[in-house]
């Protein structure tokens, strides 16, 4: 009576043992030898060394090369899923239609009323940018291109990849802009792309200008990407508050570069006073939306030869 | 048969690189994208063992570091991914691992993998994030990683096991 079930039991009880053996003692195969171990990570930090030693780093040329190789497959790959990720805008339903008209009308009302109460402070704020010869300001080109690759938030830093590198005539620290406003400059370039810092990004400071009273200041980025995307604006003179609403655009540098001036950057949101740093700090909401970024443009000096039609300053095509 | 192995590895590095950078940004949630680097490296750990993996996630996580747009200090993902490559390495097992083994290893590898990322940066200040971002993306990652294990593991596990049949088979 008992053979049968017996011995089942013995073999049951046997493989049992053995997947525990086996569980207990897993990745059976290859382990890594410690010494590949430690080689593999000792080289992460040599990188890393090399890569903080600042400005001109000795991996630029590896960068470069990346570029070179990564940047065309970047733009083929996003040639090839641009139809795909622009049908979803063809089946927007009647009723987020509706909602975009409404928002839409709001936002027209809001801009007129604007339009009305700030006509004087607008003119006043022309004749002074005519008059501290903003001449570098005028007769600027744009380069026209379309961003083909986003740095994953992962990697905490806000950088884009523009299919427009140097064969168009762009060089690092351009001034990049949408529709909307200020987007980045431009980090480095390949032949055919370039890396865009975002103002977004933490690393990011931008020279700003609060346009109703003139006052100046530092722009730092957040590093968040998405609808909550912001900057602090702080001001260099500490006894000047922005009214909630101004509008902040670029100081400008010498020479145009990073920064040209006068571009539109954002809206002050809220303001608040900090007693450590003695200053007044103010949140923006740029007008670009940074998560939905495609079509920009390339500050580049008019006159620049470049591989494609460059929008002039009058509006035209050339 | 050592080159093709090393050929087609490096084409599964690139493709997973170049979708994670130009494809998945039309898909991401607040700019965080899936890691395909990342279940990469776990799926070759998965059939190949951590010797393979720390080797695949150096390759990968310089590529990472180098390819546009990335602008971060070079290095952090190639520690981040070797860290992973172990990790992932140390759970194979000679038989086909679970479905919910292969699952329970993408998360942990998604986990170590960012928070040694977002650790390194705090370290050397590289973007003076806070914390509660950090973890925001951390675990939005995550979540990623897992929704992309039951599309793209099968697949790199398939190729990475028909390249070392013999192995496969024990």
């Amino acid at each position: 009576m008992r053979s049968p079930d017996w011995r089942r039991d013995r073999r049951h009880d046997r493989l049992r043992a053995t997947r525990e053996r086996r569980w207990r003692t897993p990745g059976e195969g290859p382990q890594p030898s410690p010494a590949l171990l430690v080689a593999l990570v000792l080289a992460c930090l040599t990188l890393m060394t090399l890569d903080q030693a600042g400005d001109g780093s000795p991996l630029d040329p590896a960068r470069r090369a990346a570029g070179e190789v990564f940047g065309p497959v970047e733009v083929a790959a996003d040639t090839a899923v641009r139809p795909f990720t622009e049908v979803s805008g063809w089946f927007r339903s009647r009723n987020s239609m509706q909602d975009d008209l409404i928002a839409l009308q709001a936002e027209n009302s809001r801009l007129k009323s604007d339009l009305a109460t700030q006509g004087y402070n607008r003119n006043r704020l022309e004749e002074y940018d005519g008059l501290t010869a903003a001449a570098r300001s005028l007769g600027y080109d744009l380069v026209p291109a379309r961003v083909v690759g986003l740095g994953p938030s992962q990697s905490f830093s806000s950088t884009v990849t523009i299919d427009a590198g140097s064969d168009a005539g762009i060089h690092p620290d351009l001034t990049v802009v949408n529709n909307d406003g200020l987007v980045g400059r431009v980090l480095r370039v390949t032949r055919s792309t370039a890396t865009v810092l975002l103002i977004v990004d933490a690393d990011s400071v931008v020279g700003g200008r609060v346009g109703e009273s003139m006052e100046v200041g530092f722009l730092h980025g957040r590093g968040v990407l998405g609808n909550d995307g912001r900057l602090d604006l702080e001001l260099v003179d500490q006894t000047a508050v922005p009214a909630k609403h101004d509008a902040v655009v670029t100081w400008g540098s010498e020479a145009g570069g990073p920064y040209v001036s006068g571009v539109p950057v954002g809206r002050v949101t809220s303001v608040y006073s900090s007693l450590r740093e003695s200053s007044q700090r103010a949140v923006i909401d740029p007008f670009v939306d940074f998560g939905t970024l495609d079509l920009v443009g390339v500050v580049v000096p008019s006159g620049t030869p470049s591989d494609r039609a460059v929008i002039e300053s009058s509006g035209g095509l050339r | 048969m050592n080159v093709v192995r090393a050929a087609a590895a490096a084409a599964a590095v690139g493709i997973a690189v170049v979708l994670q950078v130009s494809v998945f940004p039309h898909l991401a949630w607040d700019g965080i994208v899936p890691d395909l680097c990342l279940l990469v490296v776990v799926g070759a750990a998965l059939t190949r063992g951590a010797q393979f993996a720390v080797v695949l996630g150096f390759g990968a996580g310089v590529v990472l570091d180098l390819a546009p747009p990335a602008d971060h200090v070079a290095g952090r993902w190639a520690l981040a991914l070797v860290l992973v490559g172990y990790v992932a390495g140390r759970v194979r097992q000679e038989a086909r691992p679970s479905a919910g083994t292969v699952v329970a290893t993408v998360a942990a590898s998604s986990f170590v993998g960012t928070s040694v990322f977002a650790l390194s940066g705090l370290l050397l200040d590289d973007p003076a994030l806070g914390v509660p971002q950090l973890l925001e993306v951390i675990v939005v990652a995550l979540l990623w990683d897992l929704l992309l294990t039951p599309l793209v593991l099968p697949a790199v596990m398939a190729v990475f096991r028909r390249l070392e049949p013999d192995r496969s088979l024990a």
